[in-house]
């Protein structure tokens, strides 16, 4: 008797660390959560200021870069037909290093064995208006995550989401998958879908990656962020983008 | 390199009352902020806006340092007759840019 007693209440501890993900038809994109001003202010081209960023990325397509002295353009053709869904499938397998490279990596690749130019570094303006013209051409368009070869860093992700970390000792599942929909210092939690990157956060001001996004919540957490371009976010956003399957693009959303 | 975004609507009847909206890629780097060295970062803003409606100035703004980055400005105007909206942004460093629109009226 006191040994199933002891056994129900472990299960009862371990439980919030095992989350449940969210049922199907319970997920919702953060466009949800915002106020009608800020879902205009997406909705609309014209008031987008993610769109500027597109409208960079639209000239550095067709830009000649690098010792080959070759643009996106020159390989890729039209992107509005050839990167349709592009973004939406990433991070891809990449066959060459035996795991997934998300879009900001798969455009370096191409600078460095293509154009043979050097990397642009992460968030740096330019790779940030590329990956959002190229994420621009995904919009509406379900995340794919279908890769059977994905399925260990799909788990490595799992992992990392459910691990406990930084000085507050929180887990990412416990506020997104188990509080989503409460306040955090008057804020609603969200879920956490990747719909709508690069996006353009009005708290930065700016346009920023997944990445950024993933270092921010991990400084809330008061844990060590990684490098950026590192294996576990990589992992992370493996992870989330596989969670996320199904869900229309965004990109370039608006965020406050 | 300088973006911005214009909406204005193609077409108009006359006397109608139109929004138009413009949104700039701009820094808009208050002056206030130091670096992480302690030097600070001199102000670098959008100053001045002036929207002309077939040469006539139909509407101007003067931009402050705590304005957000990328400002984002929309008012509305009467449509009196087929022409060109022409906008100009004038800011620190000699900064300049402009943009125009084409609006038909009937």
């Amino acid at each position: 008797m006191l040994r199933t007693t002891f056994l129900a209440a472990a299960v009862a501890i371990a439980a919030p660390a095992l989350s449940a993900e969210i049922p199907h038809d319970q997920r919702q994109s953060s466009y949800e959560l915002m106020s009608p001003d800020t879902r205009a202010m997406q909705d609309e081209d014209t008031s987008n200021p993610g769109m500027l960023w597109v409208l960079e990325g639209e000239a550095l397509w067709k830009r000649e870069t690098g010792e080959a002295n070759r643009s996106c353009a020159d390989c890729h053709g039209d992107a509005t037909q050839s990167m349709k869904g592009v973004a939406a499938r990433h991070p891809a397998f990449d066959e060459k290093r035996r795991e997934p490279v998300d879009l900001e990596g798969r455009i370096n690749i191409c600078r460095t064995e293509q154009q043979k130019a050097p990397a642009s570094a992460r968030e740096s303006r330019d790779i940030l208006a590329l990956s959002a013209f190229i994420a621009r051409q995904s919009r509406g368009m379900p995340i794919e995550s279908s890769d059977e070869r994905l399925r260990p860093f799909i788990e490595k992700g799992r992992s990392l989401f459910t691990a406990r970390q930084g000085q507050l000792n929180l887990t990412c599942a416990q506020c997104h998958d188990d509080n989503w929909g409460q306040k955090l210092a008057g804020i609603p939690v969200p879920q956490a879908h990747p719909t709508g990157y690069p996006l353009y956060r009005l708290e930065w001001q700016a346009l920023g990656s997944l990445q950024r996004r993933l270092r921010n919540c991990m400084i809330g957490m008061r844990a060590e962020a990684y490098v950026y371009g590192a294996p576990e976010y990589i992992a992370l956003e493996t992870f989330v983008k596989w969670r996320a399957r199904g869900m229309p693009m965004e990109s370039p959303a608006v965020r406050p | 390199m300088t973006r911005a975004l214009i909406n204005v609507p193609s077409r108009a009847r006359r006397g109608e009352i139109i929004a138009i909206k413009t949104l700039i890629s701009h820094v808009m780097e208050t002056g206030f902020r130091y670096t992480t060295a302690g030097e600070r970062i001199s102000r670098d803003i959008i100053h001045g806006f002036v929207a002309t409606y077939n040469g006539e100035e139909i509407f101007r703004a003067e931009l402050f340092p705590a304005l957000s980055a990328n400002p984002f400005i929309t008012f509305h105007t009467v449509a009196t007759e087929s022409g060109t909206i022409e906008f100009r942004w004038t800011g620190d460093n000699g900064y300049a840019a402009t943009e125009s629109a084409k609006i038909t009226v009937e």
